[in-house]
């Protein structure tokens, strides 16, 4: 006993010692744990201070643009040429080109990754969602680029096929494409909000005598609508913003029609075109491309402001 | 309980027209007649040669400690118990004479007739409203007037209409446990059941909303046949007319609740409701 405590005594020394050192040596550790929140912080608004770069450089271009273009041609004007001897800047055909393309990609893309949704969610057994959920959102992972290609070289001459009023390079086939690629995005952000529901509100349907496609169809997806909703409107902020698909399939006429049949050309892949040909900088046309990316830029900014005013207004507590 | 039978006893001296108490428990019909009954998750044998007859108007109350297969029994009665992939039965359980496990009893029809209220409660994310009009909805009433009518009785039924009378169109989820609890119950009355199963209905509850929901099993008793499992067994001693005593998923005893809290026949049942174990 008295051994013991001997023993416990000179450990108790020692450790007391050891953290007498240590603490002789806080000053230094002080200052370390006061920069590295800092550090922290600089990493977090990385990308915030990057945006407001961005935005900046958007604005000031699109004022120099504006000088010489009037904003109200600009807006309201049906005809792009910026290459004629006369150039006419009117965003009208490609405003047009784009929510056309996003429409068709939405048709394609809303009601598919929807009912994947559902299966996924109500329907599969844990087996079959395990193995298809992955190899949905592998579809996610396919570069857009290959994407395009698939649409110019595979997609259009099936459609042409079956259609031969389909012009080669036409709005139609990427519009599709582009909604075969957002299904994974739609079904996998539905999938988790109907996952979310909890099971008892099922089992409740269930016990007053609905089948499943009633307590599918009346309670879970009401409950998931926010989810849903939202993940919808990400789709359409997609398919707007995508460029890739379009530049290669629909080609760049700057038709303002609203024949789908046709080639028609989106704001992202007007800005491939300009940018990748000779603008030479300070001409007008090379403005042009920032009035271009600042309407898109607006564009997405209010669909991505949509989904969170959505998902926070229709959001059924449980 | 006991006390109350003995007082009619010598107060009405036999009079004809007045059937006693304990010959009418014989009388009643048989809603849910269990033979033999087996049931197995995967390998786990669950449930072992249920034999249990529960009678109509009456509350039974099944008791026994976790895991004794009392809520399985529970939910084999309407079928939920079939949401878990693995269940595989044997035996027999009729519902007012008929076979309801085989394949061919459509098991919509039999959750119609048989409601269920759960441990928590799961009001769907709707209105008040909304949730009792749920189920006359999916079984084809759509006529606003009549909708009305049901929401406005169910709610009532369910002691809870003076409560949320005035806020029928708010969320359900506004409303405390108890209430909610009630207005689950008052969403199975809408279908108009003929049994109600509850499983630990009020172990969720605080003791005043407990209070609340035992004396609404006992107004709703007068026209249904309410099966209660419980882990309390003061309420299944309160509230019950008979009681099952469940252990290890076989049925060790089952009789009049004042048999079985006052003489019960098995040791295992009187070592169980006076604590011993469980």
């Amino acid at each position: 006993m008295a051994l013991n405590s001997k023993l416990a005594k000179e450990n108790n020394v020692q450790v007391r010692e050891m953290i007498e050192q240590k603490q002789k040596s806080r000053s230094f550790l002080t200052i370390f744990e006061k920069i590295i929140p800092i550090l922290l912080f600089l990493f977090a608004t990385l990308s915030i201070i990057t945006t407001i770069g961005i935005i900046y450089t958007l604005l000031i271009e699109t004022i120099h643009f504006f000088s010489a273009v009037p904003i109200w041609d600009f807006f309201s004007g049906t005809n792009l040429k910026p290459l004629s001897q006369n150039p006419e800047f009117g965003v009208l055909p490609l405003l047009n080109g784009t929510i056309i393309s996003s429409l068709i990609a939405m048709l394609v893309a809303g009601p598919i990754g929807l009912m994947a949704a559902i299966y996924l969610s109500e329907y599969a057994s844990d087996k079959v969602r395990r193995i298809l959920k992955p190899l949905l959102e592998v579809l996610a992972g396919i570069p857009t680029i290959v994407y395009g290609f698939f649409a110019f070289t595979f997609v259009t001459p099936v459609i042409r096929s079956i259609w031969p009023d389909v012009a080669a390079t036409n709005i139609l086939s990427p519009g599709i494409v582009m909604g075969v690629m957002i299904i994974p995005m739609i079904a996998s952000l539905s999938e988790d909000a109907m996952n979310a529901v909890p099971n008892s509100i099922r089992e409740g349907a269930l016990a007053m005598g609905a089948t499943k496609l009633e307590s599918t169809f009346k309670i879970v997806i009401p409950a998931a609508l926010s989810g849903i909703i939202s993940s919808f409107v990400l789709g359409i902020s997609r398919a707007i913003g995508e460029t890739m698909i379009v530049t290669i399939a629909s080609g760049s006429s700057k038709n303002f029609t609203f024949d789908i049949t046709q080639s028609m050309q989106t704001m992202t892949a007007y800005i491939v075109e300009v940018a990748g040909g000779e603008a030479p900088a300070g001409s007008t046309i090379y403005y042009s491309l920032y009035a271009v990316a600042m309407t898109l830029f607006v564009f997405t900014l209010i669909m991505n402001l949509l989904a969170r005013y959505i998902s926070r207004k229709f959001r059924e507590e449980y | 309980m006991s006390l109350s039978v003995a007082k009619e006893k010598t107060n009405f001296k036999m009079d004809t027209s007045v059937v006693r108490p304990t010959a009418m428990h014989e009388n009643r019909k048989i809603v849910f007649d269990t033979k033999d009954l087996n049931l197995w998750y995967g390998s786990t044998h669950a449930l072992k040669d249920i034999n249990l007859s529960v009678y109509e108007k009456e509350v039974t109350a099944i008791i026994g400690p976790s895991g004794c297969g009392k809520s399985t029994y529970l939910k084999t009665l309407n079928r939920m118990v079939e949401l878990v992939p693995s269940v595989h039965t044997s035996g027999i359980i009729t519902y007012n004479g008929r076979e309801i496990l085989s394949k061919n009893f459509k098991v919509e029809e039999l959750r119609t007739s048989v409601g269920m209220v759960f441990q928590k409660p799961n009001p769907f994310p709707k209105s008040i409203y909304d949730n009792i009009a749920y189920g006359p909805r999916i079984h084809g009433i759509r006529n606003k007037k009549i909708l009305d009518e049901i929401v406005e009785k169910s709610l009532r039924g369910a002691f809870i209409w003076d409560e949320v009378k005035d806020r029928l169109k708010e969320n359900a989820y506004g409303l405390s446990g108890g209430q909610q609890q009630r207005l689950c119950i008052a969403r199975t009355l809408a279908i108009e059941p003929d049994v109600i199963l509850m499983d630990e209905p009020t172990s969720a509850l605080d003791p005043k909303s407990t209070h609340k929901i035992e004396d609404l099993i006992q107004e709703l008793k007068q026209d249904y046949s309410i099966i209660i499992v419980t882990h309390n067994m003061q309420q299944a001693a309160r509230i019950s007319d008979r009681t099952a005593f469940f252990l290890n998923g076989e049925v060790v005893e089952y009789d009049k609740t004042d048999t079985i809290f006052t003489n019960p026949s098995d040791r295992r049942t009187e070592d169980y409701i006076s604590g011993r174990f469980g």
